[in-house]
């Protein structure tokens, strides 16, 4: 090669690594600085052989530091190497891990949106000798090197869109799917489809897709990544990250910094060190299945072997999903284990065996269960239990009886039950209509004789009167009244300015209005106890699993300390309470997220308890209620430890919905980002009080990642509503009315008392 | 007839409103660390969410409530010898200087020299076919109204009515809606003025937008 050529090769390399390690001086980088200017600086008076010496020896020197610098790397500095031009694309590995390939709907800019890909593949492989092409579905975000129509892989609404209905499409075809995530997260516009609503559609939707999902992560940033990979087996880049929010978002919230400030350096890199995100904490934790090693400082697009590697583990990975189906597959298994241990000695081989890419319709079903039984072991560790292990047992037992009983009560005993009850009715109905025209004229004669029955004065005044007056001494009407009632005080109500309100007198407000403003009607956040006592019938509540306690489970600094004081103020273990209750006499299952226990924030041991509630409603055939008194989304100090509960609790509701149930959610203040982008957006009824807040990002997110000014009304009910987001606002007096008239109209067949 | 010269140099010699702040209700009133002189700000942002400045806080009920800006500009007066008593509905507690920007000195002009005529519904409006040739030929001011003259046509849920002009002749100086858009009732449609007049009121826009130096 030209020296020249070497040269400019080198001075790329070096800008290369200066760009990852930021604005921290290294050793190594001012060395290789240093060394190749002195070459570039006196090259020109040196003989050719002289040349080409001195820079065989100055590329040694790189790769020497290269090494050294990969054992040196930062959290952070992985961050900078996944969002680098120079980083591998979705396109590269189209190109170079497919042996085919066609792009759908898309063609640079010329996309509905160009962040996102979507292809379909094939990748060939020798059956008895004859050449195979088995057909993939490859799904994933688009960063494009530079791009900027791209918008760096943060993908819109209606690109998530996209991908679910080519998801759709593998389901039909019957083909697996591969989807790379290559996103910093989500573009938070809430325009239709909207940002989290549609992230909770792609995620219901893969809780039973039928083919198998094989997902492969370079930045797996939040709720974005969360869109396209809930998969039947995740593999990450050794370089990349999967995190619940971005360093810099980190640092932001930890530094409460505002609008327009921005964080040091050093606290971005401690965010980006405590938040966990790296592919071996991934692994450790247990989101993903398997680390793909990258070249030194990250994988660029000439570094073929890596393509070569890639390609093996895809490849060996949905082998492996497929495998779990097949019934023949005895040395095939075989062969997948060991190449699984040959991996972790380092060597990689390509075993010479093939897997028919398909499942029959049984296959299908176990496929659905088993992710769901993967999801449900996830994360367990990282919520505390302080249970004592007899106490867990008799639980267990417990819900084993609930389990047999249920099968006895609902499914065996209620079919045969329904026929004989049937044959029953169709007999009774014969018989009347026998017996009545037999008696009809017995009937016509008894009416001639018989005077008119005295009509009953009170009832018919109760029947024909438009309106009367309340009794005044049935006081509030409200069996539990918010300690605020009890200040002499006024409130101004925030819309006075623009409504005209008067003065609220805080009695009347939180006493008899429900914190409703008798003049706008805004309501007033209200106390999650409210809801518990005056929706639910006095004297039904029974909680269950209080004991699952928020931990700590990265040992990220200061959050004890904070958990300790939120537990201590409210009384509470965790941000979610889950309890039985009765509403009119209709046994419910009710989850509730907290506002007042760090923001209603969800992490391990919130997204635990909440799949349990599911689980429990599933096993009783109870209708069950999400009741959102409010959430500021995933608690981002437990990291993936969280965002893990986006596709695990959305499975749990998808299983419940399909085995008949009735799921709903009511917003109540103030709900954002992961939760709804998932479990509470995934709900086919969900409805809101009147002045709660619905959405994905707040506007101080939007404003930085999209440049938008956004109006202050942006997120309101009635916004979401007319956004197609919600199905209702309900004015929170007439809540407990609004329940029990959608739990008698609303729902699957098996909710119990149908 | 409107001397106009002597409104732009009557407003040049005081080019500022002032508007007092009152007490909206009783309550004991206390001030927060502003004193007169200050600059305050009236609600900002595109949709006016960022609230103005505190100028003080009244208290009725144990509900302390704040008084802001509603104007940028000085504050020229606090009533801080009423601090810490109580008032009545009505009391004047502060006073903002407001300096007037070239939009506001050009509309309180306008607002004197043209006669609007206002929308008489919500609906959307064109101008006949003849003055709308004409318009679009040689621009509004091309165009004489009369008392009783066909000028618009009002169209609503796709039913077109006539609407005829009202108010003094003159010549369009100012079309104030757009084609295909709904215009609310009595939101202004047209700004008439007698044609004599035109060229001084097209000399004092001229001037005020190249002389008017905004202040604070």
């Amino acid at each position: 090669m030209d020296t020249d050529k070497k040269l400019q090769i080198l001075a790329e390399r070096l800008r290369y690594i200066q760009d990852i390690l930021g604005h921290r001086e290294n050793d190594h980088s001012r060395l290789l600085a240093s060394e190749l200017a002195e070459i570039q600086s006196l090259e020109k008076n040196w003989a050719q052989e002289r040349k080409v010496k001195a820079l065989e020896t100055l590329e040694e020197l790189f790769d020497f530091a290269e090494k050294q610098l990969e054992q040196e790397l930062t959290p952070m500095d992985r961050v900078r190497i996944v969002r680098h031009p120079q980083r591998i694309c979705l396109k590269d590995i189209l190109e170079n891990v497919y042996d085919n390939y066609t792009e759908i709907g898309g063609q640079d800019e010329y996309s509905i949106d160009p962040s996102i890909v979507i292809a379909r593949a094939y990748i060939t492989r020798r059956s008895r000798g004859k050449a195979v092409h088995q057909p993939v579905m490859v799904i994933g975000q688009e960063k494009g090197h530079g791009q900027e129509f791209r918008n760096g892989g943060s993908v819109k609404p209606w690109g998530n869109a996209k991908a679910l209905h080519y998801m759709k499409v593998a389901e039909t075809e019957n083909i697996p799917i591969h989807t790379y995530v290559f996103t910093p997260g989500a573009y938070p516009v809430e325009d239709y489809p909207g940002a989290a609503q549609q992230i909770a559609k792609n995620l219901y939707e893969m809780a039973a897709l039928k083919v198998p999902v094989v997902a492969v992560f370079s930045e797996g940033g939040s709720g974005g990544a969360e869109a396209i990979a809930l998969a039947d087996m995740r593999l990450m880049l050794s370089h990349g990250y999967y995190s619940v929010i971005s360093p810099e978002g980190g640092a932001a919230i930890e530094g409460r910094l505002r609008q327009g400030q921005r964080a040091t350096p050093e606290l971005i890199e401690s965010c980006a060190k405590n938040l966990k995100i790296t592919a071996e904490d991934n692994l450790r934790f247990g989101y993903i299945d398997r680390i793909i090693q990258e070249p030194p400082l990250g994988a660029r697009p000439e570094h073929y072997d890596f393509f070569k590697l890639l390609r093996q583990e895809v490849v060996a990975a949905t082998d492996e999903v497929f495998l779990k189906f097949k019934g023949i597959k005895f040395f095939r298994a075989m062969g997948v284990r060991r190449m699984e241990r040959r991996r972790r000695q380092g060597a990689y081989t390509t075993e010479n065996f093939y897997v028919r890419w398909g499942l029959n319709a049984a296959a299908k079903e176990d496929l659905v269960a088993r992710r769901y039984a993967r999801h449900a072991r996830m994360s367990r560790w990282a919520s505390r239990d302080s249970r004592p292990a007899k106490e867990k047992f008799m639980a267990s037992v417990h819900d084993v009886g609930w389990s047999v009983y249920s099968f006895f009560k609902y499914d065996f005993l209620r079919k045969h039950q329904k026929v004989v009850v049937h044959t029953l009715e169709e007999v009774a109905a014969e018989v009347q209509y026998v017996v009545g025209k037999l008696l009809s004229p017995w009937r016509a004669l008894r009416g001639m004789f018989n005077s008119k029955p005295a009509l009953n004065h009170g009832k018919a005044k109760e029947l024909t009167e438009l309106s009367y007056w309340e009794d005044p001494a049935a006081g509030s009407g409200w069996r539990w009244v918010s300690p605020r009632a009890k200040e002499d005080k006024a409130i101004t109500c925030p819309n006075a300015t623009t409504h005209g309100c008067l003065d609220l007198w805080a009695p009347d407000l939180f006493g008899d209005h429900a914190g409703v403003c008798s003049y706008c009607g805004h309501h007033f956040p209200m106390e999650p106890q409210w809801f518990v006592n005056n929706i639910c019938d006095a004297g039904s509540i029974y909680e269950f699993n209080a004991e699952i306690e928020a931990g700590n489970p990265l040992g990220y600094p200061g959050l004890d300390k904070k958990l300790d004081e939120a537990k201590q103020r409210t009384g509470m273990k965790s941000a979610c309470r889950t309890f039985e209750a009765r509403i009119d006499n209709t046994r419910v299952v009710v989850a509730m997220l907290t506002g007042t226990f760090r923001g209603g924030s969800v992490g391990a041991a919130e997204g635990e308890k909440f799949f349990q509630a599911a689980e429990r409603a599933l096993k009783k055939r109870f209708p069950f209620i999400a009741y959102v008194h409010g959430t500021a989304g995933i608690r981002i100090q437990e990291g993936t430890n969280g965002v893990i509960q986006m596709p695990r609790c959305t499975m749990a509701v998808r299983r419940y919905i399909d085995a008949g149930g009735l799921y709903m959610v009511i917003y109540d203040t103030n709900s954002y980002a992961g939760p709804v982008a998932s479990f509470l957006g995934c709900s086919p009824y969900q409805f809101s009080v009147r002045s709660a807040n619905i959405g994905f990002a707040g506007p101080g997110v939007i404003k930085e990642t999209t440049g938008m000014d956004i109006p202050p009304d942006y997120h309101r009910a009635y916004r979401a509503l007319s956004r197609g987001h919600i199905q209702g606002i309900w004015d929170r007096r007439e809540l407990r009315a609004n329940c029990i008239q959608a739990l008698l109209t609303m729902g699957g067949r098996n909710v119990y008392y149908r | 007839m409107l001397d106009v010269t002597a409104l732009l140099e009557e407003i040049k010699a005081s080019p500022f409103e002032e508007m007092d702040i009152l007490a909206p209700h009783t309550g004991v009133v206390s001030f927060p660390d502003i004193s007169p002189g200050a600059k305050v700000y009236g609600p900002r942002g595109t949709w006016k969410e960022v609230p103005g400045t505190i100028l003080a806080t009244l208290e009725r009920e144990r509900n302390a409530k704040p008084i802001m800006a509603s104007q940028a500009g000085d504050l020229a007066w606090l009533a801080t010898d009423l601090a810490g008593t109580f008032v009545e509905a009505g009391t004047p507690i502060a006073r903002i200087r407001h300096y007037l920007s070239k939009d506001e000195v050009q509309q309180i002009i306008l607002k004197q020299a043209l006669h609007l005529f206002r929308a008489p519904d919500r609906a959307k409006y064109y101008f006949t076919p003849e003055v709308d040739l004409k318009i679009k030929a040689s621009g509004p001011r091309s165009v004489t109204v009369y008392e009783g003259l066909e000028l618009f046509i009002m169209s609503r849920m796709k039913r077109e009515a006539p609407v005829s002009y009202q108010g003094p002749e003159g010549v369009i100086y100012a079309v104030y809606f757009q084609h295909n858009q709904n215009v609310d009732a009595g939101d202004p449609l047209v700004g008439v003025c007698p044609p004599e007049q035109l060229p001084l009121i097209e000399d004092v826009v001229v001037r005020v937008q190249t002389e008017w130096q905004e202040q604070g």
